[in-house]
């Protein structure tokens, strides 16, 4: 397994605040990485810094090479895809896949096309005649035909319809994947992208709070629902955090012991939702 | 080279609108105003009984001579220039409008991610920008124009042939590879002409935040006034006229084909029609290559450019 992207004191300043706080951390390959966060957590600028798009403090290696200096070596290798309404209105499916093919040279034409035939788009129309679910089929036709070593996803589905939400991360899944590329994805739409996971990263004030493969996850975090009886004696092990339902609490706990908490009452794995507002809680206030 | 020839064609589908049916619909609009022009001219001389303008048909009857050959061709290719004349304006205001969106319109559409999700250097990208504004517009406006003004010719003998005069034989004086040669050899000036405007217009394109028309317009008109301001209480510092001549208009206005002609370029339209297209002569238009303030003002639209290829790698769509 190689090192897709290693990260060592990451900084970055904006004029009225610090999107990146000296942060560290390491991605390696074939993995599907989610990197979680409120609005304005440095998810964007961590992305950007990847992607060479931003300037920053510290040290960043991604595939090797500095994306500062080399960038556009590095994106013969990275493909990203930021948000769904960032293809160029004007451009007709036609011209983009030509055009693409012909300036990429990792990108498989006919792979494209067949990509573009499960899909109703006609080689004439223009992105501005596309709803905003055919603009992301569009630009994933693109980006699954090349054959890259990183993908990044910054909030790719935001706006979609459920359907072509689905659709999209079975796509990803299906045809796209496998153990030499990675993925990195923000969302905020959680639930969605939870199953497909197999890291998860918090950040939360520039700095990464939770690094950790899911089963790691599952390991650690455990939710427990106590009766009000013995509610007290949940609380005195220092949960994450607290929740009523039905007359009943749910505790979440870090790294507490499984068998002191099975005799408290029923335990489960937390969604990675709860788990997410349990650790920024306090983040807007 | 592909990927420059891409790149380069990718600006072409873009601003098909003003680079290719701009120049063909003025010079379609040039051809329906003659021809309602001369169809006016018909009916208001049929209604008159107004005959004079053909009484002299015998004029062409005879065979010219060397100096009424070479008056006939002046005339003819003065046709054919004229339409080139009326779509480089509408060439002028093209480029200077596509420059001044080219690095502006993706930031704000956001497209820009998309682009940058791709391999290509901020270079490229900036090189294929100034050549589809500068070679491949003019290029296309040198064809539409030249097809205009052949249809011009045409016309003019077809409604002579209508008055029984045969004027098909004059076409052979004209000089229509002498003019398609002018224009088309003229681009290279252009496009060094052009280069302080272009790297102006592009800097302010990829700078802006905001109404990049506005910055390229007013900063440089704010800077002249400062200017004045100061020579006018102060010690002189540097010339109003050199500013305004030499700074601003440059900056701004060398997109338009043709500005380089001074007023020098002007004093032999009066002297006889041996030399009244002189200034369109490739030889003497590119004399305007001797001057120092030429060559400065390349270096400096040039170096505009360097900034603008780093400004480029690192604007980003906020």
């Amino acid at each position: 397994m190689s090192t897709v992207i290693t990260a060592n004191g990451l900084s970055k300043r904006y004029k009225t605040s610090l999107a990146l706080d000296n942060t560290s951390f390491r991605i390696e390959s074939g993995r599907i990485v989610g990197l979680i966060g409120p609005n304005g957590a440095g998810k964007t600028t961590a992305l950007k810094a990847i992607l060479g798009l931003t300037d920053f403090q510290g040290e960043l290696n991604v595939l090797g090479l500095d994306p500062r200096k080399q960038r556009g070596k590095l994106m013969e290798q990275v493909c990203f895809i930021a948000d769904v309404a960032v293809l160029p209105r004007w451009i007709r499916v036609r011209e983009a896949v030509d055009f693409v093919a012909n300036i990429h040279p990792r990108l498989d034409r006919a792979k494209c096309e067949a990509f573009l035939a499960r899909t109703r788009l006609q080689p004439n129309q223009r992105v501005r005649q596309m709803s905003k679910g055919m603009i992301v089929q569009l630009h994933l036709a693109l980006v699954m035909a090349i054959d890259a070593r990183l993908l990044v996803l910054d909030e790719p589905t935001l706006g979609l319809d459920i359907l072509y939400r689905k659709q999209f991360y079975q796509s990803l899944l299906e045809d796209y994947f496998d153990e030499d590329k990675t993925i990195i994805v923000t969302t905020h739409q959680v639930e969605e992208v939870e199953h497909i996971l197999t890291d998860l990263m918090f950040i939360r004030d520039g700095r990464i709070v939770l690094d950790a493969d899911m089963d790691a996850v599952g390991e650690r975090f455990i939710e427990v629902m106590v009766g009000a009886d013995r509610a007290a004696s949940a609380r005195a092990l220092k949960p994450l955090d607290e929740r009523q339902v039905f007359g009943k609490s749910i505790f979440l706990f870090d790294g507490a012991d499984r068998a002191t908490l099975e005799a408290l009452g029923e335990i489960r794995r937390p969604s990675v939702s709860d788990l997410f507002v349990a650790t920024m809680k306090g983040t807007y206030a | 080279m592909k990927t420059f020839y891409w790149l380069v064609k990718r600006e072409f589908w873009e601003h098909r609108g003003g680079f290719l049916w701009a120049p063909v619909v003025i010079g379609g609009i040039f051809l329906l105003l003659n021809l309602m022009g001369v169809v006016a001219g018909e009916v208001f001389g049929a209604q008159h009984g107004i005959h004079s303008m053909f009484d002299n048909t015998h004029m062409l009857d005879h065979p010219l001579s060397a100096d009424e050959a070479a008056k006939a061709g002046m005339l003819m290719d003065v046709v054919m220039y004229s339409s080139s004349f009326i779509i480089s304006i509408v060439l002028g205001f093209v480029v200077f409008f596509y420059f001044l969106g080219a690095l502006y319109d993706d930031r704000r559409d956001r497209s820009l991610l998309f682009w940058k999700s791709l391999p290509l250097s901020d270079f490229a990208t900036v090189l294929s920008k100034v050549v589809a504004g500068t070679v491949l517009a003019p290029l296309i406006a040198v064809v539409c124009g030249v097809i205009t003004g052949i249809a011009m010719l045409l016309l003019y003998v077809i409604v002579l042939s209508f008055h029984g005069i045969g004027a098909w034989h004059l076409l052979v004086y004209a000089h229509p590879f002498r003019v398609i040669a002018n224009l088309a050899g003229i681009i290279p000036l252009y496009a060094l002409w052009a280069l302080p405007s272009t790297g102006w217009l592009l800097l302010c394109s990829a700078w802006a935040r905001s109404k990049p028309f506005l910055w390229a317009a007013i900063l440089p008109v704010a800077v002249g006034i400062m200017l004045g301001w100061f020579n006018l209480i102060g010690p002189h510092v540097v010339g109003n006229g050199w500013y305004w001549g030499d700074v601003c208009n440059r900056i701004l206005l060398s997109v338009f084909p043709g500005s380089w002609l001074g007023i020098g370029s002007y004093q032999y339209i009066g002297s006889g029609h041996a030399h009244a297209l002189d200034a369109l002569n490739l030889g003497s238009a590119y004399g305007v290559m001797g001057t120092p303030d030429f060559w400065i003002g390349a270096l400096a639209g040039i170096a505009l450019l360097a900034g603008v290829i780093w400004l480029r790698r690192w604007r980003d769509d906020s």
